[in-house]
């Protein structure tokens, strides 16, 4: 490393900013793997310990509770991917724009 | 006897397989040689011809080692979504799955969701900080501030131990595949007594293409080899699924009642069924499948070859969507093999003897029912369409074994050669050559040991990839961006625990043990059909400890050195640009 890149590493580091950061977007990718994981695993733990739940009729057809609840995963983890990106495409990267145009100048 | 082994390990490798083909060699070998089907030859010959056009266009705009691993850095997030998707909807998702549905109704659901909710975890803890950290490859980012030779030796060996196995499970699969779709054609090609064999015929076949590809094109031509068979497969799975759909007036309702009124399992087939078993081993299963994407090395690089962090991201949601769609459509296309195929003899083996309500065992079905896909297609489209979704098929196991040599190509030449031997000192030019070189002898490797290993347990080979993947490269690749503690020695001593406990846990668990190398049942040491829970335990446990013992001035270094590489992570500043020439 560089003794001009360590001076910058070094602004990075103290600048509030980027903990603030740093701190939010851990805070929320943390948060959001633990549902995924939790739904996740929420639904094969139903499989194994209590799967006639999940044989039930929806509706009264034949149609059961599992299949919106399968499909409901599914969508959960499209949903759950889409607000990261949303969020972090546009505040996080404005945040970390700014941080580096600091540095920069 | 024989279906009810091919039942174990076609259940397991569907466990297990994300990307490659669950046993077909016994799907196959029941099956016999079907009659040549020219449409599908036609259309094959037409993608083989395209995507060689690209290859040598490919070859044209491939001028540095950037280019070669990373195609520039200049894909689009959409563009590598569809990549990501392409490499992650093999012919085991297509085939496996719906076939799994076919047998089983609703168990087929629930390995779709297992293998769709890794990517969430891919994104929010993986994708943007390796794309800020490495260049290449996910060795680059673990050996960021860790000392770069022993480092590299141990993600090579992962990389290389998780390419293989996956590479003789497709192709494997590919030439039974092929023997099967393309019948007497191989036999014809290779005038019978040149190479012997149709199944070596087809295997030496998916070699020559795909070392073709990958030395000449490198990322640029795997990756529109990959997007072109995502597009196709998409395409065609959404014709199939619309066809079924159309037949029940758009009712899934009206779909699942014929369903249970045809199927020998009945009302059984809409509830999870016996797939699942102890706790134990479903939680192992759920963490091989979540983490395991999250270390395969052919997925990492895809990371790389988009310009920034912004579309690291778009591309796994882009990924995650169209995996999440084909899985539906699988659901789908199962239940619809189910209501059009059970009641038709003409896709049910000689002597096979229907129930009283006119419905066959899935199991004797031609080619057993990971073929149920195929032969629905032809009860929907006739032999045009089936000659299409076979050629899907073969294009599907081509596009995913680029992909792989690439990985493995790159692991040698970037890790091995350039940073180990080279010591950093290799030009990029001698670099690529060695990378051509590797993915030569990685694709004659390749074709020997899928001859070789022409009646392996294909799911054996998967799950041990899997497993890797889960308890090497992933617990070193996490705990070096995450972990300011974690040392060289650390690295080393948990991922080295983590590769060979997985591969030890594999071989003494009963599906292997018992099943495939045919101890009596009770003697296999390791109860769980899974490592997972235990390996990934191992491996985070050994970087722990390995580094909270480490006292050497160079784990001090290392530590002090995590600061610059925190920013760089967080930030992306410093990060490799795209288009290094």
């Amino acid at each position: 490393m560089s003794i001009d890149n360590q001076i910058m590493v070094d602004r990075i580091k103290n600048d509030p900013q980027f903990h603030d950061l740093v701190r939010k977007r851990t805070a929320f990718a943390w948060i959001l793997s633990l549902l995924m994981i939790a739904i996740y695993f929420g639904f094969v733990l139903t499989v194994a310990f209590n799967k006639e739940i999940l044989g039930k009729s929806l509706m009264g057809g034949v149609t059961t509770v599992g299949i919106p609840v399968g499909l409901g995963v599914i969508l959960s983890a499209l949903v759950l991917t889409g607000i990261y990106v949303a969020r972090a495409n546009a505040a996080f990267d404005e945040i970390t724009k700014n941080i580096i145009d600091k540095v920069n100048k | 006897m024989r279906s009810q082994s091919f039942a174990k390990t076609a259940i397991l490798g569907l466990a297990f397989a994300g990307l490659a083909i669950p046993a077909f060699a016994d799907a196959v070998a029941v099956a016999g040689t079907a009659a040549v089907n020219y449409e599908a030859i036609a259309m094959f010959g037409v993608f083989v011809l395209l995507t060689l056009g690209i290859t040598k266009w490919a070859a044209d705009h491939t001028k540095s080692a950037s280019d070669f691993y990373a195609a520039g850095g200049g894909i689009t997030g959409f563009q590598n979504g569809l990549a990501i998707a392409g490499d992650y909807m093999s012919a085991a998702s297509f085939l496996g799955i719906s076939g799994l549905v076919f047998a089983n109704g609703y168990d087929g659901l629930i390995y779709s969701v297992g293998w769709l909710v890794g990517w969430p975890i891919v994104l929010f803890l993986i994708a943007e900080r390796l794309r800020n950290l490495g260049k290449y490859t996910f060795a680059d980012v673990a050996a960021f501030r860790l000392d770069a030779t022993p480092i590299r030796i141990l993600s090579a060996v992962g990389t290389l131990v998780v390419v293989l196995f996956y590479l003789i499970a497709q192709m494997v699969g590919a030439g039974k595949l092929i023997q099967l779709l393309f019948g007497g054609f191989m036999g014809a090609i290779s005038g019978g007594a040149l190479v012997g064999s149709e199944y070596l015929t087809a295997v030496v076949l998916v070699g020559i293409l795909m070392i073709t590809y990958v030395a000449f094109g490198g990322m640029i031509a795997t990756t529109w080899v990959q997007i072109i068979k995502a597009c196709m497969l998409l395409g065609g799975a959404t014709v199939m699924a619309f066809l079924v759909l159309a037949k029940f007036g758009f009712s899934p309702e009206a779909m699942f009642k014929k369903a249970t009124e045809v199927h020998p399992k009945g009302g059984a087939i809409m509830a999870p069924g016996a797939l699942i078993k102890d706790p134990i081993s479903t939680i192992s299963l759920g963490l091989a499948l979540m983490f395991g994407t999250a270390g395969l090395p052919h997925i990492l690089m895809r990371f790389f070859t988009v310009p920034d962090a912004k579309a690291a991201r778009k591309s796994v949601l882009f990924a995650t969507g169209f995996i999440g769609y084909f899985y539906i459509l699988t659901f789908i296309i199962g239940f619809g093999a189910i209501t059009l195929l059970l009641q038709d003899p003409g896709f049910f083996k000689a002597g096979a003897v229907a129930a009283a309500n006119g419905s066959f065992d899935p199991k004797d079905m031609l080619g057993t029912g990971n073929m149920s896909a195929i032969h629905l297609s032809k009860a929907l489209g006739g032999s045009l369409f089936l000659g299409f979704i076979s050629a899907v098929a073969f294009a599907t196991i081509l596009a995913v074994v680029s992909g792989l040599t690439l990985a493995g190509a790159t692991a040698v030449s970037h890790d091995l050669y350039a940073s180990v031997i080279a010591k950093g000192r290799a030009s990029e030019k001698s670099e690529v050559h060695i990378s051509k070189i590797a993915t030569v002898l990685i694709g004659i490797a390749a074709i020997f040991l899928g001859y070789l290993f022409e009646k392996i347990n294909v799911a054996f080979m998967v799950g041990l990839a899997f497993a890797i993947a889960a308890s090497c490269n992933f617990p070193v690749l996490l705990m070096s961006m995450f972990w300011k503690g974690t040392t060289t020695r650390g690295a080393l001593i948990g991922g080295f625990a983590g590769l060979i406990s997985a591969v030890v846990m594999v071989v003494l668990s009963p599906a292997v043990w018992e099943a495939t190398l045919g101890h009596p049942a009770g003697s296999a040491l390791f109860p769980y059909d899974n490592p997972a829970l235990f390996s990934m335990t191992i491996a985070f446990l050994g970087i722990w400890l390995g580094s909270v013992t480490d006292r050497s001035a160079r784990a001090a270094r290392e530590r002090a050195a995590f600061e610059a590489q925190y920013v760089r992570s967080e930030t992306g500043f410093g990060a490799s640009v795209a288009g290094a020439h």
